[in-house]
């Protein structure tokens, strides 16, 4: 894929054109990273030896983002990443969205080193991707775009990103997808959504998965979508449980109308 | 611990920056770290002290400037800092609120020798 783009996962000054960077707020071209260094990189003249910087410390990998973002737009796929604790529930609903979607789907898989999770998916006929990792707590938007080059873009609408099970790290990446669905489940209790609120801020939809075990945990359900809406005010959150078809069919149904929205 | 990764950034950019000032070593590092980074200032230290041994900090000083969330309200015009997490303006509760800072992380200044 990056024969066309010239990348060659070495970095990121390396093509041009068009490219949103802040989650698609602004467009720029590559001219921007000079840019960048002019606006910010000014030594001061009462002291050559002190620089005012002011750099995103994550820049390299934002820019990175940015391009997956590239590779994603210009095939017209909709890229999602998938975050959570380990256990939420991740693999179970991407096998069975492949039972009830009706737009075709790729997986990077990066929760785990073995390529258990990956095996599952293709299990069902879904194109899984499993990336090293290594002990790596996150995904970062280099290990993603290696991904890419195994993702059969042309035949799919949309590309999920399994990170890392975690709801801290995850949290700090962009990876280079246009959506951030976060899963947290029933068993994990009721603290979680406020106690990560990082993570939470970051998602485009919520979903509170293992709905099916509601009658054997306390836990506020109503409390717990309350507290996502002090974070994250316009937040989408959807109920799940995989043994109830219509709840799957509802999370297939938000991201076909995140896919129209696109066009 | 995805500081430590945040550190190998944050120590690739004084070494770019450095070599484009003919820096022989980094003595103080300034950065800004927002509340809602989701990088704790503590951890970041650490590592920061862990890993610059035999790298062009090694003997920098690492300054965190620690961000509160600062917000700006659409409705009222206040613009203020939050100690708990949430985004609504505290004066009159409006939702159309703006983040002016404390969501990223920053290097703000290098002090070179
Ligand atoms: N009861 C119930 N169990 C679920 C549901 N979704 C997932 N699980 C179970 O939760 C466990 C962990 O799921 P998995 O998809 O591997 O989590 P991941 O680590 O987030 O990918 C598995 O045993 C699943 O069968 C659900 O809706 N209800
Ligand atoms: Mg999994
Ligand atoms: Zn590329
Ligand atoms: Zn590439
Ligand atoms: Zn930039
Ligand atoms: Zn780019
Ligand atoms: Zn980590
Ligand atoms: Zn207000």
């Amino acid at each position: 894929m990056c024969v066309d783009c010239g990348c060659s996962i070495r970095g990121i000054e390396e093509h041009t054109g068009e490219h949103s960077h802040d989650g698609g707020k602004t467009f720029h071209s590559h001219e921007h990273q000079k840019a960048h260094e002019h606006l910010h990189h000014n030594p001061q003249l009462n002291d050559a030896k002190t620089v005012s910087v002011i750099q995103k410390i994550l820049d390299k990998n934002d820019h990175e983002a940015d391009h997956n973002r590239e590779h994603l737009q210009e095939k017209g796929v909709l890229g999602i990443n998938l975050m959570s604790s380990p256990g939420a529930g991740k693999t179970t609903l991407l096998e069975h969205l492949g039972d009830v979607a009706n737009f075709k789907f790729g997986v990077i898989e990066g929760d785990l080193e073995t390529e258990r999770d990956a095996d599952r998916l293709r299990a069902k006929g879904i194109h899984a991707q499993q990336i090293q990792t290594g002990t790596a707590c996150h995904l970062d938007a280099f290990m993603v775009h290696k991904g890419l080059h195994h993702m059969p873009l042309d035949d799919i609408d949309v590309c999920f990103v399994e990170n890392v099970g975690n709801l801290v790290c995850p949290a700090s990446y962009d990876v280079g997808t246009h959506l951030n669905i976060v899963l947290v489940s029933v068993p994990e209790g009721e603290d979680k959504i406020a106690k990560y609120p990082v993570m939470f801020r970051q998602a485009d939809l919520i979903l509170i998965t293992k709905t099916d075990l509601l009658p054997y945990f306390q836990y506020d359900i109503e409390a717990e979508k309350a507290e996502a809406r002090k974070i994250k005010p316009n937040v989408d959150i959807l109920e799940v449980n995989v043994n109830d078809v219509q709840s799957v069919k509802a999370v297939a149904q938000w991201i076909e109308f995140k896919l129209k929205m696109r066009a | 611990m995805h500081e430590y990764s945040i550190v190998q950034s944050l120590l690739n950019q004084c070494e770019e920056i450095a070599m484009k000032n003919d820096a022989k070593k980094v003595v103080k590092v300034v950065t800004k770290i927002g509340a809602m980074s989701g990088v704790e200032p503590h951890l970041l230290e650490v590592a920061f002290n862990t890993f610059k041994e035999g790298t062009i900090c090694d003997s920098a000083e690492f300054i965190i400037n620690k961000q509160k969330l600062k917000l700006e309200c659409k409705e009222c015009g206040g613009i203020f800092e939050v100690d708990e997490v949430r985004y609504f303006c505290i004066k009159c509760q409006s939702l159309k609120v703006k983040v002016v800072d404390g969501e990223d992380m920053y290097l703000m200044r290098l002090e070179m020798e």
